[in-house]
């Protein structure tokens, strides 16, 4: 790993993904790898936190107590944050955008517990990406028909139809590898700590992990879910 | 003509290092949106919440120029694409 470059470090720095075990998979090897353990952690977590809030609002009361108050402050953020966005086609896409919110939102913070963060891998990012891009293309054609689609590649002369498809095809590769670098910058920053300044690493690294871990990775969420909304919307727009 | 190995990754640290000159870009960037963000609060203090979450969109999106150049300064320094 990179410990021949980082000469000054020892070999205690780590924020590579790891192989656990590998097997064949139609003559390919296929390795399950510390990302796919730490998703499942994170899954597991959402499925329990969704059974308990499914169970506490079949009985809920009209005054909110404890766990009701926590699920329908989350439900009534996600509902303010996509109506503020998309208007009226918030409804439709609720449920997607705060999928995803909170799956990535969990996902960038469980540095925090000590997981090495799902996101910080482009494998995961780059699905993410290629759900948005498949439902900007989907609203696209529905809302627009082929031929608003075609209007828009030749916009403003047919020559331009080569850039612009260039600049279909970067939506998804520049939202995915932004949320991949800025959690991994994150990761590999706090190994450097860590691993660096092992010694005096004692209570300071606190602060760090407040900005890298919960105030990036918030931003970061935040940002995702908004340019998602703001590219379908534009899709759903018909001239 | 044949390299050695610790030239090719003394190449790279260099280049990794010229990589992240990317960064001045996106700071350069961002403070003229902080800045203009403080201006803006100070004239309309009552939509602080709104311009600031404007100014943390677009300034989470000039940091991807800057991203990539990071991106590339991993991938030389820990990937080692030039390696034979």
């Amino acid at each position: 790993m990179g410990s021949n470059i980082l000469l000054s470090a020892g070999a205690d720095i780590d924020f590579m993904i790891h192989g656990i075990f590998s097997y064949e998979f139609f003559g390919q090897t296929v390795w399950i790898t510390t990302t796919h353990v730490c998703v499942l952690i994170v899954l597991l977590l959402l499925i329990i936190f969704s059974i308990m809030a499914g169970r506490t609002m079949k009985r809920a009361t009209e005054v909110p107590t404890g766990f009701q108050n926590v699920v329908e402050m989350v439900v009534e953020m996600l509902d303010k944050m996509t109506g503020s966005t998309m208007g009226k086609n918030a409804p439709k896409f609720l449920n997607y955008i705060g999928t995803i919110f909170i799956f990535i939102l969990i996902s960038n913070i469980s540095g925090l517990f000590g997981l090495r963060p799902p996101t910080a891998d482009y494998g995961v990012t780059l699905p993410l990406g290629l759900m948005t891009f498949a439902l900007i293309h989907f609203n696209k054609f529905k809302y627009q028909k082929v031929k608003g689609v075609i209007e828009g590649l030749c916009n403003p002369w047919p020559i331009w139809a080569p850039i612009n498809i260039i600049g279909d095809v970067a939506v998804p590769i520049s939202l995915s590898l932004r949320l991949f670098a800025n959690v991994l910058s994150g990761t590999v920053m706090m190994a450097l700590v860590y691993g660096l300044l092992s010694k005096i690493a004692i209570i300071w690294p606190a602060a760090l992990h407040v900005y890298f871990d919960l105030f990036s990775g918030a931003i970061q969420t935040y940002v995702f879910c908004m340019l998602t909304m703001t590219y379908i919307s534009d899709a759903m727009t018909t001239e | 003509m044949e390299f050695n190995e610790n030239f090719i990754l003394g190449c790279s640290a260099i280049g990794a290092g010229l990589a992240v000159i990317a960064g001045i870009g996106p700071g350069v960037g961002q403070g003229i949106a902080a800045g203009h963000a403080a201006a803006a609060v100070g004239r309309n203090p009552g939509a602080k919440s709104d311009v600031t979450s404007t100014m943390l969109l677009g300034q989470a999106v000039a940091e991807t120029t800057g991203l990539y150049g990071l991106l590339i300064a991993m991938l030389l320094l820990f990937v080692k694409p030039l390696l034979p």
